[in-house]
């Protein structure tokens, strides 16, 4: 009796402490709605989303945030084009190629450097990073799109890496064997029968990796330059999404509407990121398959 | 009756690291003949048939030692191409592997990777291993399904069919039926007894009845070594080894 009765306690506790965490998150998502929403009474959503001008200290004030999500997308993009490549490619080396004591050696420094804290490699890209892209491609600022996207295609390698790493070494040895039994040869392995076999995994991966690049805020402020216009070039400086919440929020008056609008800048991140994930779930759950046989 | 001998190995060593794992195997196997391989478990028949076409390649920290031949052509000697080996030794696994992919593209593949490129020729040689294998009338209506969604008979048989696509000389089978009912093995059986005029068929199997089914000749491994070899018949009814005798009896193994 008393054993069933700890049992059932146990239980509560642990019911009370996942509650507590998940009111909490969806606190601070309440809270963001709250604070964002009250901008919409100045601005239509239209105006904020596609709106060209952000000058919100302006009299009277421009809050259009286009050039803000463009510099967010573009961001991504250009990150993930160098991101992507470099991870899957890196992971299929060590899944398939790499020996494995030179697995066993790499594997760890590509997963430590996932914690590489941002900030150290914002700074890298502001005194290392902007002088060497002003040099080489004759331009007046270093710190702009191409840089804030190099560096976070940096901080993206990592968790693609490895994510889809575990995704290829999960392939079953059985596969392999029945396309070397066929004359395959060891490329035509990788491209046609363990890749293919992989893919739900390794797009999760890259999606994961790109949501940890849309929502990073301190490369990005560091290194993106902060211009908040179209850019019109690779080279352009722009102020995707985080970094302007960041940077404007200390001097934002309390409850005014450039303060709303950066609540609802927020808004529009959390929904991108959300979708992200979102995208993530549905492709690994899309192509999951089971069994020896999977894909 | 003029038998000519497919492959041979002569006085074959393998060693994982430094574990002899085979030790002086000498087999002949007849052309178009089925020669099955048994014996307890570990007794080596496995890596034996994986020997054949360097399939243990593989794995880290393999080594052979002796001679073993296809036809005429030292199978290890360090000009022979293992891509062009595997081709005309093919092989069929225990558990039925069969790609992610189509039913048609799984025997596609064979085909493309090893260089063909007319559809019409494909579409061809896709039916008439399906055909072959007997799983033709079972598939014909779905090969654009997932080969995920037959049965493990039906995979088996279809594994069989891309293994035949790629028109090997030699098919090499690991317990083809060991995960399989008895109605889908007997249809293995069947298909093996009817290749065999076609090809020359190298089986494992734990399975003595099986065993002395479908084979012309039975090799007996233990413990890493041919005891003895002869034809079916011979083997099953009188063995010469008092070991051979208790195994194939069932008083060990």
């Amino acid at each position: 009796m008393k054993r069933q009765s700890i049992d059932k306690g146990v239980h509560s506790l642990f019911l009370a402490i996942a509650l507590f965490s998940i009111i909490f998150l969806s606190l601070i998502m309440l809270f963001l709605f709250k604070e964002g929403i009250p901008i919409f009474d100045f601005i239509t959503v239209k105006d904020f989303l596609f709106g060209q001008y952000w000058y919100p200290t302006d009299d009277p004030a421009d809050f259009g945030i286009f050039p803000l999500i463009l510099g967010s997308i573009y961001v991504t993009i250009v990150s993930g084009l160098i991101a992507i490549p470099l991870g899957v490619m890196t992971a299929v080396y060590l899944a398939e190629i790499a020996t494995p004591r030179v697995a066993e050696i790499v594997k760890p420094i590509v997963e430590l450097m996932a914690s590489m804290p941002s900030v150290i490699i914002g700074f890298f890209g502001m005194v290392v990073v902007a002088p060497f892209l002003q040099q080489v491609f004759n331009i007046p600022v270093g710190l702009n799109m191409f840089n804030a996207s190099l560096m976070l295609a940096f901080m993206a390698i990592p968790t693609i890496c490895s994510l889809c790493e575990d995704a290829i070494f999960s392939v079953p040895t059985a596969l392999k064997e029945a396309s070397f039994a066929l004359g395959a040869t060891h490329l035509e392995t990788i491209v046609k029968v363990v890749i293919p076999a992989s893919l739900s995994g390794i797009c999760t991966a890259v999606i994961l990796g790109l949501s940890r690049a849309i929502g990073e805020t301190m490369v990005v402020l560091m290194a993106a330059g902060g211009a908040a216009m179209i850019p019109m070039s690779i080279f352009d400086p722009v102020r995707p999404l985080p970094a302007s919440i960041a940077a404007e929020m200390a001097e934002a008056p309390f409850r005014s509407e450039h303060y709303h609008a950066l609540f609802a800048i927020g808004i529009v991140l959390f929904v991108f990121t959300f979708l992200f994930n979102i995208l993530a779930d549905y492709i690994s759950y899309r192509f999951r398959q089971t069994g020896e046989a999977s894909l | 009756m003029g038998h000519n001998i497919k492959m041979h190995t002569k006085g074959l060593d393998f060693f994982y690291g430094d574990f002899q794992a085979l030790e002086n195997i000498s087999i002949e196997f007849i052309e178009n003949r089925v020669t099955a391989l048994i014996g307890p478990s570990g007794c080596g028949k496995s890596t034996y048939l994986r020997c054949l076409n360097r399939m243990n390649d593989l794995i880290p920290g393999i080594r052979v030692n002796g001679l073993a031949m296809l036809e005429q052509e030292d199978i290890y000697e360090s000009s022979v191409d293992v891509v062009s080996l595997r081709r005309r030794v093919g092989m069929v696994f225990q558990k039925p592997n069969p790609f992610p992919k189509t039913i048609f593209e799984n025997i596609a593949y064979g085909l493309r990777v090893n260089g063909l490129k007319d559809k019409a020729k494909i579409t061809t040689i896709v039916e008439k291993s399906l055909k072959q294998a007997a799983i033709w009338d079972e598939v014909k209506e779905r090969l654009n399904e997932s080969a995920l969604g037959l049965s493990g008979g039906q995979q088996q048989r279809l594994c069989i069919a891309r293994a035949l696509a790629v028109d090997p000389e030699v098919l090499l089978m690991d317990e083809p039926a060991s995960a399989l009912d008895p109605i889908a093995t007997q249809k293995i059986e069947e298909l093996i007894s009817f290749l065999s005029s076609q090809l020359t068929i190298i089986i494992v199997t734990h399975n003595m009845q099986q065993a002395a089914r479908v084979s012309d000749k039975t090799a007996f491994f233990y413990m890493g070594k041919l005891i003895e070899m002869n034809d079916t018949d011979t083997l099953f009814t009188r063995p010469e080894l008092k070991q051979t005798e208790d195994y194939i009896t069932g008083r060990f193994g």
